[in-house]
């Protein structure tokens, strides 16, 4: 930083200059843990529904609006193709919101007395981001759907 | 917790596919949001819901904080027969609400 001589009382500005610089050394390594933190937590959330199991794409549609004004209620609807009879149908539908500070939303348990596999709720954001929509079927294979949201105005307290 | 408010079908044949709505007042309180004490507010919501016909259960849902507050639900049936819906909305702590609705079959 800024070499002064002995004695020397700190001016405002280096004062300020050192605060600036110790602000910056510090806050840049805990964004980056804090951006990891959260990515282990929306994956380890993911691989506590699927397991070891590949998740395919196809058959399950995850609608959200493009660009949420209001992050504390986004309107959603998950929906799988299926016939929904006893030997095949949808078990589950879970919901994750990656950059959320919990990033599981909703699990939602279907049976064949559901006729069709769609639900509709609505879910908070906390900021712009991926949200996933993960199937789960009767013959244990799994479908995932992921969409970028962009939010305008956060959910989740604050 | 208040009274839910619940839509039906106006009726439904043996077969159909019915839409079910629901909606319950409710915070849903995140548990993550600090109020003017500058405390953090303790989470309240409601974490599970439940609906069940003629006594089989067709639809359950396990609510997170990541849903709104006054959690809306819809969801789907295929109406076996005449018969009765109990709806199920559990709050942490254990306390629950449960409505009836009857479903008319033609």
């Amino acid at each position: 930083m800024l070499s002064r001589m002995p004695g020397d009382q700190p001016s405002r500005r280096t004062f300020t200059l050192g605060v600036a610089a110790a602000v910056t050394a510090f806050a840049v390594p805990a964004t980056a843990a804090l951006a990891q933190d959260q990515v282990q937590a929306w994956e380890l959330a993911v691989r506590k529904i699927v397991g070891e199991a590949k998740p395919s794409e196809g058959k399950f549609a995850l609608e959200l609006p493009e660009i949420a004004e209001n992050g504390n209620t986004v309107p959603f609807t998950v929906s799988v193709e299926s016939p929904m009879t006893e030997k095949d149908h949808v078990k589950a539908i879970h919901v994750i919101a990656t950059a959320n500070p919990q990033p599981g939303v909703a699990t939602f348990r279907l049976t064949p007395l559901s006729g069709k596999a769609a639900v509709s709720s609505r879910l908070r954001l906390a900021r712009t981001q991926d949200v996933i929509g993960i199937a789960e079927l009767s013959d244990g294979r799994f479908l995932m759907a992921k969409r970028p949201v962009k939010v305008t105005i956060g959910g989740c307290g604050g | 917790m208040t009274k839910p408010r619940i839509k039906l079908p106006e009726s439904a044949k043996v077969g159909e596919v019915i839409e079910i709505k629901t909606l319950i007042s409710h915070v849903m309180e995140t548990g993550q949001r600090r109020g003017t004490d500058g405390n953090l507010v303790p989470r309240s919501i409601i974490n599970n819901f439940t609906a069940k016909y003629a006594g089989a259960e067709v639809f359950k849902a396990e609510l997170h904080p990541g849903i709104s507050a006054n959690p809306y639900l819809s969801f789907f049936m295929k109406v076996p027969g005449p018969g009765e819906f109990e709806f199920s909305w559990t709050e942490d702590g254990g306390k629950q609400i449960t409505e009836k609705a009857k479903l008319n079959v033609v």
